[in-house]
C-alpha cells in the first residue's frame, strides 16, 4: 500500500536532490562555520549541507525579516515622492529544525494580524519550508519537549525525517509536491516505511522528556504570580544589555526604523533594522523618561513576551526551546535556570 | 532580489503640506497641515500620527485640532530631538509624511452627555487641545465642563490666544497655574493637582481627561479618587516612543498593551494592575 503524503529519498540519492533542487530555486540550508556554530547560507550542493547541526547562530527569520530591510523610498528633487517598497526573492530553505518552524510560525501569526505588514508577509510568501526532524537533543540548552515543539506540527512544505539508509518526507503543501516532482529521485513510500516511522517517533519519546519540572499550560500561571520574584534581581546583576538574546531569539521580531538620505540630500529611503528590548534607550521617550531603565525590567520584559503576553495575544508561547538564548548568553544566562528558580521560588510553590 | 512598490503598506504616507507655522513658546511651534488632493484627516481626539521629515525621520505626534476641522489638522510639536528640530526648520509650504491616524483616542460616545474634567499638564495640552476644540465645536452634547492647566512658567503656556477665549467663556471653568512665578504672573502658583480639591464637580456624571508627563500621573489620579471620581471614569493619554504606529515594533509596549493601538488612550481602571505604565 501506498501513501501519497509520503515519500521516500533513499541517501545515496540526497546530494542528486540537492543540486537538482539547486539548480531550480534558489536554496539555503545550514552550514558548519567552524567552533560548533552552523548558519542558513545559500548552498548548490548535498555536501555544504550539515545535515546534523545544533541550531544556527541566527534563526530562519532573517529570510522572513531581514535584519535591515527599506520600508519606503523618497525623492525631493522635484516635489515629493514617496513609494512604499519591499524587495523580496523566492527560496527555498532545507534543514529548518521543528523549533524553527514553529519560531517561523509564530512570527507569521504577528505580521499577519492587522494592521499587517506586507513587507514581511510577501517575503513569506516566497520562502518554502524543508524541515528536518531531530532525532537527538542538540545539547543541554534546548527545552524543546517542554514546548512541545520537539515534533513536527505543520508549518513546512515538506518534512524529512531521517530513519539511517533512507528519509522519509511528509508532504504538506501544494508546494512541496511540486519540490518532490520537479526534482525527481523520490519514491513513494510504503507501508513498511510508514511503519519504521512510526517505530521511530516510539523511539524519540524516550529521548526527548520533559527538561522541566512543570506542564506546559501552567507557565502562563508561574508568569502571573512572578512579576515582583527576586528571580529577575539576580538577573539584573548578571546581564550585559548586550540584546544576543533578542536577536537570536527565532521570535523576537522587534524594530527601529530609521531614514537615511543621500550624500546631495535630495532623495533618500526609510528602513528598519532589528532592534532589542534589552537595550538601555529601547524603550525611552522624548525627554528622558525612560520606562525600562534597568536591566531586571528589561529581562523580565523579555522573559514575558515569550511566557505570558502572547498567550493573551495569540494562545499561544513564544519560546520555541531551541536554547539560543542561553548558547549565545555571555553573562551565562540560561533559560532554563531561569524558569527552574521560578518553579522553585516562594511564587511557584503556591502553584 | 526583486523590488516592488506597496500601494498597502502600513508604512505607505500621505503627503502633507504646512499651510502655517506658529511660534507658540521657544520651544514649541504649531503647525497647520493640509493633506494632498483635500483627504480628511479622519481622527478622533486624542489620536497620533507618524510625521516624516524626510531625511531626518519619522515621529508620533498627537493631534491639536477638533475633527470637526476637515480641511486641515494642528500638531503642537517641541523641539526636543532630531526630527522635532529639523521639522521646526522648516517653512510654509514645505512638505511632511503622514501616516495614521493611530491608537486609541478619547471614547466620544461615551463621554457625550456628561460632564468633562479637562486636566492638562504641560506639552499635554497638545493632544487635549483636539477634545476642547470638539467640546466646543458640540458644546450642546456634554454637560458642564472644567479646564485645569498647570504649567511651568508663563512663558512655557500654550495657545495663550485660546486660552483667553476660554476664560471669557461663560459655559466653561478654566484655571491655570504655574509651577514657578514669574514677575508677570499674577494668577496662582502650585502643581496642577492643587487645583482639584477646589472645583465643584458631580463624581458619579463626570470623565476626566488627563494628559500630562508622567511624574504627574500618581498625584493627580489620588486626588481625583479622594473626589470619588470612578476609576474607569479617569482617561489618561500614555506617552511612548513608537517607531510603526501598527503595534509590531515593540518600542511603544507597556507589558502585554501596545500603546500605538491599544492606547495612546486609556481609562485609569484598565491600567492600574501595570507597573510600566507611568
Amino acid at each position: 500500500m501506498q501513501d501519497k503524503q509520503y515519500a521516500i529519498l533513499w541517501k545515496e540519492n540526497f546530494n542528486n536532490f540537492i543540486s537538482s533542487l539547486s539548480k531550480l530555486h534558489k536554496l539555503a540550508a545550514p552550514v558548519f562555520k567552524g567552533y560548533n556554530n552552523y548558519a542558513f547560507e545559500n548552498v548548490r550542493s548535498g555536501q555544504e549541507i550539515a545535515l546534523k547541526y545544533i541550531p544556527t547562530i541566527l534563526p530562519p527569520k532573517k529570510f522572513f525579516m531581514p535584519v535591515h530591510e527599506t520600508l519606503l523610498e523618497y525623492d525631493f528633487s522635484r516635489g515629493l515622492k514617496a513609494d512604499a517598497v519591499t524587495e523580496y526573492e523566492e527560496i527555498i530553505l532545507f534543514g529548518v529544525h521543528t523549533c524553527d518552524i514553529a519560531g517561523i510560525q509564530c512570527l507569521n501569526m504577528v505580521f499577519s494580524e492587522h494592521p499587517q505588514d506586507q513587507n514581511y508577509l510577501i517575503h513569506s510568501q516566497n520562502i518554502k519550508i524543508i524541515g528536518l526532524e531531530c532525532n537527538e537533543y542538540c545539547d543541554e540548552f534546548a527545552n524543546c519537549h517542554l514546548m512541545n515543539t520537539h515534533l513536527p506540527d505543520g508549518g513546512y512544505d515538506i518534512f524529512f525525517t531521517d530513519l539511517g539508509d533512507y528519509f522519509i518526507v511528509h508532504i504538506n503543501t501544494q508546494a512541496g509536491e511540486d519540490i518532490i516532482k520537479d526534482t525527481g529521485f523520490f519514491m513513494s513510500a510504503q507501508s513498511s516505511h510508514l511503519n519504521e516511522l512510526a517505530s521511530y517517533r516510539e523511539k524519540k519519546q524516550a529521548i526527548f522528556k520533559n527538561e522541566l519540572p512543570v506542564e506546559l499550560d501552567l507557565i502562563h500561571d508561574l508568569f502571573d504570580r512572578s512579576f515582583e520574584s527576586r528571580i529577575w534581581d539576580d538577573l539584573d546583576e548578571r546581564c550585559l544589555a548586550c540584546g544576543n538574546c533578542t536577536n537570536v531569539c527565532p521570535t523576537c521580531y522587534c524594530f527601529d526604523i530609521r531614514d537615511e538620505i543621500n550624500l546631495h540630500l535630495t532623495a533618500g529611503k526609510r528602513y528598519r533594522v532589528w532592534d532589542s528590548c534589552q537595550l538601555g534607550p529601547f524603550a525611552k521617550v522624548a525627554g528622558g523618561k525612560n520606562f525600562r531603565t534597568t536591566r531586571k525590567v528589561r529581562q523580565r520584559h523579555r522573559y514575558y513576551r515569550k511566557f505570558r503576553y502572547p498567550m493573551d495575544r495569540f494562545s499561544r508561547y513564544f519560546c520555541t526551546g531551541c536554547g539560543r538564548c542561553s548558547r549565545s548568553c555571555m553573562a551565562g544566562i540560561r533559560l532554563k535556570e531561569t524558569l527552574k528558580s521560578l518553579i522553585g521560588s516562594k511564587e511557584g510553590a503556591k502553584a | 532580489m526583486e523590488k516592488i512598490i506597496l500601494k498597502d503598506s502600513a508604512y505607505s504616507i500621505k503627503k502633507g503640506t504646512i499651510l502655517g507655522i506658529k511660534q507658540m513658546t521657544e520651544s514649541e511651534k504649531l503647525f497647520e497641515i493640509a493633506l494632498e488632493g483635500g483627504k480628511r484627516l479622519d481622527h478622533e481626539p486624542g489620536q497620533f500620527v507618524m510625521v516624516s521629515v524626510f531625511g531626518a525621520g519619522e515621529i508620533p505626534i498627537s493631534v491639536s485640532s477638533s475633527p470637526a476641522n476637515n480641511d486641515s489638522f494642528d500638531l503642537c510639536v517641541r523641539a526636543a530631538g532630531k526630527v522635532t528640530n529639523t521639522l521646526h526648520k522648516l517653512k510654509a509650504g514645505d512638505m511632511i509624511g503622514i501616516r495614521g491616524p493611530f491608537g486609541k483616542g478619547f471614547p466620544i460616545g461615551i463621554l457625550k452627555g456628561n460632564d468633562l474634567l479637562i486636566i492638562a499638564c504641560g506639552l499635554g495640552l497638545a493632544p487635549l487641545r483636539s477634545l476642547i476644540r470638539f467640546v466646543f465645536d458640540k458644546r450642546q452634547d456634554f454637560g458642564k465642563i472644567h479646564i485645569l492647566y498647570g504649567c511651568r512658567n508663563s512663558a512655557n503656556m500654550l495657545f495663550l490666544d485660546e486660552i483667553k477665549e476660554w476664560r471669557k467663556r461663560n459655559d466653561v471653568y478654566f484655571e491655570s497655574i504655574v509651577d514657578q512665578a514669574t514677575p508677570d504672573w499674577a494668577g496662582k502658583v502650585g502643581l496642577v493637582t492643587t487645583l482639584i480639591p477646589g472645583i465643584q464637580i458631580d463624581p458619579d456624571r463626570t470623565f476626566v481627561a488627563l494628559v500630562g508627563p508622567p511624574a504627574v500621573y500618581k498625584p493627580a489620579i489620588k486626588e481625583l479618587l479622594s473626589r470619588n471620581v470612578p476609576e474607569r471614569q479617569i482617561l489618561i493619554s500614555l506617552e511612548r516612543h513608537m517607531k510603526c504606529g501598527v503595534g509590531k515594533c515593540g518600542h511603544c509596549q507597556i507589558q502585554h498593551l501596545y500603546c500605538c493601538q491599544d492606547g495612546p488612550v486609556f481609562n485609569y481602571e484598565a491600567i492600574k494592575h501595570l507597573k510600566e505604565a507611568f
